[in-house]
């Protein structure tokens, strides 16, 4: 058995210090597996999210080494331990305790985006008829497991605090996922560019690289919808042609 | 009294997994104004871990399917020991369900004509689950939790309940403290809707999350309703053994519902060697039929890595024990091997199930479209719980009711994969509907406030002990050490003494926990409040092991190997007696209906 060095993130509201904490390890642990470790031996009062463990709730989100990543899904081996190992919150949200912050705003931003609206069922049992093919691409987004990691790393967010203006990623493929359903008969575009403001991306791609499940967001979600966006409200040909429709 | 933030409503729902949102959105549909309290995030809760699909006899994939069928099923994987009312129920709902589910915007996979596709799974005569890859649950829970924030549903996230509060005989609210300040918060309710989910924490291997620590069950005994099937704790058979530190993480059984084959160190398919009789015109007789079955052959009988998860659970179990086990003690899972039979084997099993792949990939270095996986039983759910009323989920106590894995009855001894999650939905929708009439029919109860402050006052003991009390988290590691050992997937009648012997000594410790730090987001303080419930429901599990003398379903007896006739007529039925202690009662199960009696005699 070996022991690591970890620098914790303790303290309250923003105020707070990194702590440093030597233990033992096995291999095959994740870093969730050292913060509890830690926990449950020298620091029972630290905070700290995690529900799965496996990848799927999405709840242990933080910044290790500086980098946002899923405590549970982050093995040892993928980090060098002769150096002290970082783990801290999440910086786009407001600070609570330790590793926990609050991310009540993205609840916020998803009751104010249109929900889900069926058009006409295809069948008299009132089901869809509706081909694999055309629900793979919003079943990728539907991946999505809500960590927020890309809404910590999105700069507009981060850096910006455009939280008031600006749906961040999450929101953009959630939308995405709407739009693209063969079922939904909403109509989002005008509140993508005018209340979402999808303006605000520029592409850099930072939500794509942190994605545990490895959603491609601009790719697949953004650029997809920036072009509809494009096409609905800034294309003079296409305009005309809606004239004489 | 002190001045507690004070939340008015109809109906209140503890819970926030499948079955606590399906009973409140119904609830808020039906006029009712309703609350949920969760410990987590919403959207987090166990159903997220869900992943082979929802059993729902719509016969999109398989005309021959139908309720009856699935009540047949239901009732032979529960040894009959069922709340035959509630498989029914279950059977004939689930299909309108799932459905619905698609009209609120669930994505599920789809069949050659555009409906939704149907898979196999253990126990399940013919395709039945509904599913979306191997994340169904999460598709559930996030449809589920976007419906209901559109209409109107209050949920209070991160906040724990400490315990019930009673008018008289009659659930008049809760009581609790939000995790993130550490306040206490009164919640006055007409009807109250428990939907806690499982004690998966109760042992160590377990696939359940910190939240699972009884509290529904618990909640409800100490308010006086009645336990029923506490004996019956499901363990999956397969769940990840490799690297330790993942060791209880589910491996779903839709790798064996698309083909995946159970192996010993030597490379048997030990499965074949133990069919039961029961079971033996339903599965096949051959390798080859096997696979042709999981390919959707219609003409073929399942394979026995297909038959109930008990079964499976011990024969993999007796592969270990006799010495033919995995190197870190388990046995294989294969599903690599089906490139011998598919060209484009590996694209098809990333494409089917690829949170596996995903998980296998991450935390065990391990492709799973080349090297089998190393895997083991695991504590997963709780068939046993709180007893309903089958049609309105109401507990013995007025106004109080029960759904998902918290109440018992739908499952008997042995619940079937896939049952679970469309469990959640049929009984949360009609705990939600009963609960809003309930809450229609009666007025506001009357908070005792005595019992209110005697709450709060126990809950904070731990700070004044402070750092130097009992470690709350040992205490927790001990107990699940304890009854994984001694009251675990193979059980003995001193063994199971131990472990009733134990929990007082654990209790008393529990009694001594002590915290520091203050009441902000405490984790210590909230595990150290955890352990009364998941001690009391421990002891309970225990005492009726003890009772039940065979072996039956999950409950499996080294010194009672075999079923008993005399058995199958019984639940055990547990509440709390008048010395405080678990008094234990056998109740007659429930009666089939001549129609039920067919249903399974057309199936046999």
């Amino acid at each position: 058995m070996s022991t690591a060095t970890f620098q914790i993130w303790r303290g309250e509201r923003g105020s707070g210090k990194f702590v440093d904490y030597t233990t033992e390890y096995e291999a095959g642990m994740v870093v969730l597996d050292v913060v509890h470790r830690i926990q449950a031996a020298q620091a029972n009062d630290m905070a700290v999210r995690w529900n799965c463990k496996a990848g799927k709730c999405g709840s242990c989100s933080a910044e290790i080494n500086g980098k946002p990543r899923l405590m549970c899904m982050t093995r040892l081996n993928q980090l060098d331990l002769t150096q002290a190992v970082t783990v801290e919150p999440m910086k786009t949200f407001p600070h609570v305790k330790d590793l926990v912050t609050d991310v009540s705003w993205n609840y916020e931003v998803k009751k104010k985006i249109q929900k889900f609206t069926p058009r006409k069922p295809d069948a008299p049992d009132g089901t869809w008829r509706v081909q694999q093919a055309d629900v793979d691409r919003p079943q990728e987004f539907r991946k999505c497991i809500e960590c927020f990691l890309c809404q910590d790393v999105c700069h507009v967010l981060r850096d910006h605090n455009l939280h008031d203006k600006f749906i961040g990623p999450r929101f953009l493929i959630h939308t995405a996922q709407l739009e693209m359903n063969p079922i939904d008969a909403g109509d989002r575009l005008k509140a993508l560019k005018d209340d979402y403001n999808i303006g605000y991306c520029n592409i850099t791609k930072c939500c794509t690289k942190v994605c545990p499940e490895e959603i491609k967001i601009t790719d697949n979600a953004i650029i997809p919808l920036k072009e509809r966006v494009v096409d609905e409200f800034y294309d003079p040909l296409g305009g005309l042609f809606k004239v004489f429709r | 009294m002190a001045d507690y933030p004070v939340h008015e409503y109809d109906v209140l729902v503890i819970g926030a997994g499948g079955a606590g949102l399906r009973a409140a959105i119904e609830s808020s549909a039906a006029g009712a104004k309703t609350g949920v309290v969760t410990k987590s995030l919403l959207g987090k809760a166990h159903t997220v871990m869900a992943e082979g699909g929802m059993a729902a006899a719509m016969g999109n994939v398989d005309e021959r399917d139908n309720w009856r069928v699935h009540f047949a099923d239901t009732m032979r994987g529960g040894q009959y020991l069922n709340n035959c009312r509630m498989a029914e129920l279950h059977a004939q709902e689930a299909p309108a369900r799932v459905k619905e589910l698609e009209a609120w915007g669930a994505i599920f996979d789809r069949t050659k004509d555009g409906r939704i596709l149907q898979r196999n799974f253990g126990g399940h005569r013919y395709p039945r689950l509904a599913h979306v890859g191997d994340r169904t649950g999460l598709e559930m829970i996030r449809t589920l939790q976007d419906h209901g924030i559109h209409q109107g549903i209050e949920v209070h996230a991160e906040h724990t309940i400490l315990t019930l509060l009673k008018d008289g005989g009659r659930c008049v609210g809760a009581f609790g403290y939000d995790r993130e300040k550490g306040r206490f918060h009164l919640f006055h309710a007409k009807a109250v809707v428990l939907a806690t989910g499982g004690i998966g924490r109760a042992f160590q291997v377990t696939s359940n999350s910190w939240e699972y620590t009884a509290d529904g069950q618990a909640l409800a005994y100490q308010a006086g309703a009645a336990l029923l099937d506490m004996e019956f704790v499901q363990f999956h058979p397969t769940g990840m053994v490799w690297p330790p530190s993942v060791k209880g993480i589910l491996v779903t059984e839709g790798v064996r519902g698309e083909g995946g084959v159970l192996r010993n160190k030597e490379g048997k398919r030990f499965m074949f060697d133990d069919i039961p009789e029961n079971y033996r015109s339903q599965t096949a007789d051959t390798p080859e039929e096997g696979w042709r079955y999981t390919q959707g052959d219609k003409s073929a009988r399942r394979p026995p890595e297909l038959l109930t998860r008990d079964h499976v659970a011990r024969c993999i179990n007796r592969e270990v024990r006799a010495g033919r086990g995995s190197p870190h003690g388990g046995v294989f899972l294969d599903i690599a091997w089906i490139k011998e039979k598919l060209p484009n084997a590996a694209e098809h099993i990333k494409k089917k199930l690829p949170s596996m792949y995903h998980q296998f990939k991450q935390l065990a270095d391990l492709d799973i479209t080349q090297e089998p996986m190393e895997i083991g039983p695991t504590t997963h759910y709780m068939m046993g719980g709180v007893q309903v009323d089958g049609d309105t989920q109401m507990s013995a106590v007025p106004g109080l009711f029960a759904a998902g894995e918290c109440a018992a009855g739908l499952h008997g001894a042995n619940r079937l994969g896939g049952n679970s999650l469309s469990d959640l939905l049929v009984f949360g929708k009609r705990a939600g509907e009963y609960a809003a009439k309930f809450a229609k029919e009666n007025s506001a109860g009357k908070i005792n406030s005595a019992e209110v402050e005697a709450a709060a006052k126990r809950a904070v003991e731990p700070f004044e002990r402070g750092a130097a009390g009992e470690n709350p988290f040992a205490v927790q590691h001990e107990l699940q050490e304890m009854m994984q050992k001694l009251v675990g997937i193979v059980r003995v009648e001193n063994e199971m003494q131990d472990a009733l012997s134990e929990i007082p000594k654990l209790q008393a410790r529990a009694a001594r926990a002590g915290i520091g730090g203050n009441r902000e987001y405490n984790t210590g303080w909230h595990t150290a409040l955890d352990l009364d419930n998941l001690l009391a429901i421990s002891e309970i599990v225990a005492i009726a092991g003890i009772e039940r003398k065979e072996s039956r379903g999950a409950h499996f007896r080294d010194d009672y190997p075999d079923k008993s006739a005399e058995w199958g007529k019984y639940n055990l039925k547990i509440t709390k007696g008048p010395d405080g202690k678990p008094s234990v009662e056998r109740m007659p199960v429930c009666p089939l209906t001549d129609e039920m009696k067919k249903c399974i005699e057309e199936q046999k």
